[in-house]
């Protein structure tokens, strides 16, 4: 029994945390959102240290976790905001890796063949089966976006049956260890969860990565609350609770913007089929400009949109592309930015990666708002960006990002689309618009051309 | 109080926290996605407390080094999470009026 006065400080916790994620949700109390989780997250767990009577390894257990705060901070200090994602899958996949284990040892203190009850024990295979698919989820994830190996979806022949395999095989060893708990059940089980993990993951193509993140965040989160369950800790079972219904509300949002199911994302490819584009540069005619007549078409333009896509991120152009647009705003032209709900490598990550920049939010316009503008918009500059303007997810059914909405580039006047070379975008898919008469493509690493072009506007 | 059934009373906790889980974030913009899944998953570091716990209990050798594992890595999450979070708002809070264009370049 935890001591009454340490109950209310967990439920003062609790209430923390709701409060750090409705700030979370607004762009003022955001900051301070997350402040008040951190506060609160630091109390709940000095916590045992004070009600825990006779606790031991007390000098271990805080070095573990001076060592684990190093890390962590030392991570999240160094990672530049292009690799955002990869940070985020990571950190989650350590978090799900965490209850694994503790469910683990858990099921160790309980000891082989304890009489408790069978809820309990659900919850903790639950715990430890699904702590360990986010933990391999995760990993497979991180990998794919750090591009340590392809990110297209990886499917060999006998992969359904092994994801099946695996699935029957956990239902069966955790209704094996609700009724005679132990702890070869319990590993075996982790096992079989890291290999779901890997299994989950593998097929799925690189645009559709952020949904994963998105998805292992919540499964992270409700393996959390089942581990709060079976150590009757209410702030556990709050916390990732909240955190688990607000990630899969999440997914379900992002995948509703990119206009897929999550299943199809997780399962699509095993169907076969939906890899289209070899991957490879295509040798059709295009029209190619320099930046001088580039530089023209924008500084003579009425209306001009910016799509912004993660390559300008990689060639950390953000800032040029910013002193550009000041230059045509001073003269007088009209300039947004149209920010694809997922442009970058995660949903929201162009709007972190452009506020690094120090543009201005009032120019960054959302899809849907701004979409019905390409029509009178006179030039369109594509810098960084592919799959999001790529016609082919209005037009082709076998492509992978059938289905997404995108921004209607191809109804402006001109287009003028930057590329380091004709290779196709992360999704691996030749682009249709890069064909099109009223585009022009304009060759070059994004920050030497955008320095280039902002010269050459200088000068007329 | 005697008449609340123990399993009832968390399953109305956890249902409670569905819901005001959905509630909280449901208007949320998609400027604020990537912070948000960021900040949410720091909260489930707090698994660290269950660590902390679990770890703290046991005399066995091996489960007192796979605890202090499970440690590290909940720290990791919690923290770095937490602390990269707030990297991400401090640009989204910061009014940006007069640029600096070397600031940030070398990120």
């Amino acid at each position: 029994m935890i001591d009454t006065w340490a109950q209310y400080v967990f439920l003062f916790c609790g209430v923390a945390f709701i409060l750090a994620l409705k700030g979370l949700s607004g762009p003022k109390t955001a900051r301070n959102g997350n402040l008040v989780g951190a506060a609160a997250a630091v109390i709940a767990c000095a916590l045992p240290f004070f009600y825990v009577s006779n606790m031991k390894h007390v000098p271990l257990i805080i070095v573990a976790i001076v060592i684990g705060t190093i890390g962590g901070v030392i991570g999240a200090k160094r990672v530049q905001m292009t690799q955002m994602p990869q940070m985020v899958a990571l950190f989650n996949g350590v978090g799900g890796g965490a209850a694994a284990l503790v469910a683990l040892l858990e099921l160790h203190q309980i000891g082989d063949g304890a009489n408790i009850s069978w809820f309990n024990l659900a919850a903790t295979a639950f715990t430890i089966v699904v702590g360990s698919v986010s933990f391999a989820g995760s990993v497979v994830t991180f990998a794919k976006l750090q591009e340590l190996m392809t990110s297209r979806p990886v499917v060999f022949p006998g992969l359904p049956i092994a994801f099946g395999g695996s699935f029957i095989a956990v239902i069966v060893l955790s209704v094996v260890l609700v009724h005679s708990p132990g702890m070869l059940v319990g590993i075996v089980l982790a096992l079989l969860g890291l290999a779901i993990g890997l299994l989950l993951v593998l097929p799925v193509g690189g645009a559709d990565v952020p949904i994963v993140i998105s998805l292992l965040n919540a499964f992270t989160g409700l393996t959390v609350a089942a581990g709060g369950y079976v150590l009757a800790n209410t702030v556990l079972l709050v916390a990732g609770t909240l955190v688990g219904a607000s990630g899969t509300f999440l997914t379900l949002l992002m995948a509703g913007a990119m206009g897929r199911s999550v299943a199809n994302i997780l399962f699509g490819a095993l169907k076969g089929g939906s890899t289209l584009g070899a991957g490879e540069a295509s040798d059709r005619p295009v029209k190619s400009v320099g930046p001088e007549d580039a530089a023209i078409m924008l500084a003579y333009a009425e209306k001009v949109i910016i799509v912004p896509g993660y390559g300008l991120a990689v060639a950390q152009a953000q800032h040029t592309l910013r002193e550009l647009v000041d230059v045509l705003v001073a003269r007088g032209t009209e300039v947004d930015y149209a920010i694809h709900p997922v442009a970058g490598r995660m949903p929201g990550h162009m709007n972190v990666l452009l506020a690094e920049a120090q543009v201005p939010y009032e120019q960054l316009i959302e899809m849907d708002e701004i979409n019905d503008d390409f029509k009178s918009t006179d030039v369109v500059l594509v810098v960084g960006a592919n799959d999001v303007v790529n016609p082919a997810a209005r037009t082709t059914p076998s492509a992978p990002i059938y289905g997404m909405p995108i921004l209607n580039a191809d109804a402006a006047k001109q287009v003028i689309f930057m590329k380091r070379s004709m290779r196709p975008g992360f999704a691996g898919i030749e682009n249709e618009l890069l064909f099109e008469p009223t585009t022009s493509l304009l060759f070059g690493d994004a920050k030497d051309t955008l320095g280039k072009l902002l010269t050459a506007v200088k000068a007329l | 109080m005697s008449g609340i059934d123990p399993s009832v009373m968390w399953l109305t906790f956890f249902i409670l926290s569905v819901f005001v889980g959905i509630e909280v974030i449901s208007k949320v913009s998609s400027t604020l996605h990537t912070p948000l899944m960021s900040g949410a998953n720091a909260i489930h570091g707090i698994i660290l407390l269950g660590a902390i716990i679990v770890t703290g209990e046991t005399d066995n050798a091996l489960a007192t080094t796979v605890g202090l594992i499970a440690i590290v890595l909940a720290a990791v999450n919690m923290v770095g999470g937490f602390v990269v979070t707030d990297r991400m708002l401090q640009m989204f809070v910061r009014k940006p009026k007069k640029a600096d264009p070397t600031e940030g370049a070398s990120k």
